[in-house]
């Protein structure tokens, strides 16, 4: 299984702060998983595959497409920052 | 020494100041900066302001930009201090705090780390204007000003 979380206007968006899913090659890397849930169609696919910049997180730190999620991780969808 | 604080509740400016230098004579420069909320935005009057973040990534991305300023120069202390929660105009929203024997350092240090604090950790702004509720979006010129360092 694998714990995503959203955030701030993602997270209004997909009426969703976080959900658990099983582990496969889909969900395998930040891209993978990111078509995953695009493919449910929807609002999830016009806030996570359109046009607006969306960052993702693996384990808390900061993630690029490539980077590889593993059984058990926690992974976050969330717009660009805007602390300070 | 170095601290790190989300909280929810003002803090005190001069207490954190005070907190900096405590039992270290050998600082010769203090540089604060402490980021206020604005009652307008993109051209918007704003009343009132609410902060989300990540619990958990927060911490940990505020530690690696102190380990980072740390790294860089010398520093005799850094404290960092951001709200979360309800903030009206004027309210201190973050306080960033350096120490170190000489002005230089301390001056560099400060602004790298509200630079780096702005793109890089995991902090939310929403506003309420006459209009509405909106997200903040993230400016061009906050990416700019961290590309710098």
């Amino acid at each position: 299984m694998i714990r995503i979380r959203y955030f701030a206007r993602l997270r209004e968006r997909l009426d969703t702060s976080e959900e658990q899913l099983d582990w496969s090659t889909d969900t395998a890397t930040v891209a993978a998983l990111r078509r995953h849930l695009c493919a449910r169609g929807g609002v999830w696919a016009e806030a996570l595959g359109g046009l607006e910049t969306v960052l993702a997180a693996v384990e808390q730190e900061l993630a690029r497409p490539e980077t590889l999620i593993l059984d058990g991780q926690e992974v976050a969808f969330f717009p660009p920052v805007t602390g300070g | 020494m170095n601290a790190i604080r989300i909280q929810t509740e003002p803090f005190d400016i001069r207490a954190e100041q005070e907190a900096l230098c405590r039992n270290n004579p050998s600082i010769g420069a203090l540089v604060t900066f402490v980021g206020l909320m604005r009652d307008l935005n993109d051209g918007m009057g704003v009343s009132r302001m609410t902060l989300e973040h990540y619990p958990g990534m927060t911490e940990k991305a505020l530690g690696a930009l102190v380990a980072e300023a740390g790294e860089r120069w010398a520093l005799e202390g850094i404290r960092l201090v951001h709200r979360v929660g309800t903030l009206e105009p004027l309210d201190p929203i973050v306080f960033v705090g350096v120490v170190s024997r000489h002005r230089g350092e301390a001056f560099r240090a400060c602004e790298f780390l509200i630079d780096a604090l702005k793109t890089r950790a995991p902090f939310w702004k929403k506003e309420l204007t006459a209009t509405g509720e909106r997200w903040v979006k993230a400016r061009e010129t906050d990416a700019e000003a961290a590309r710098r360092w």
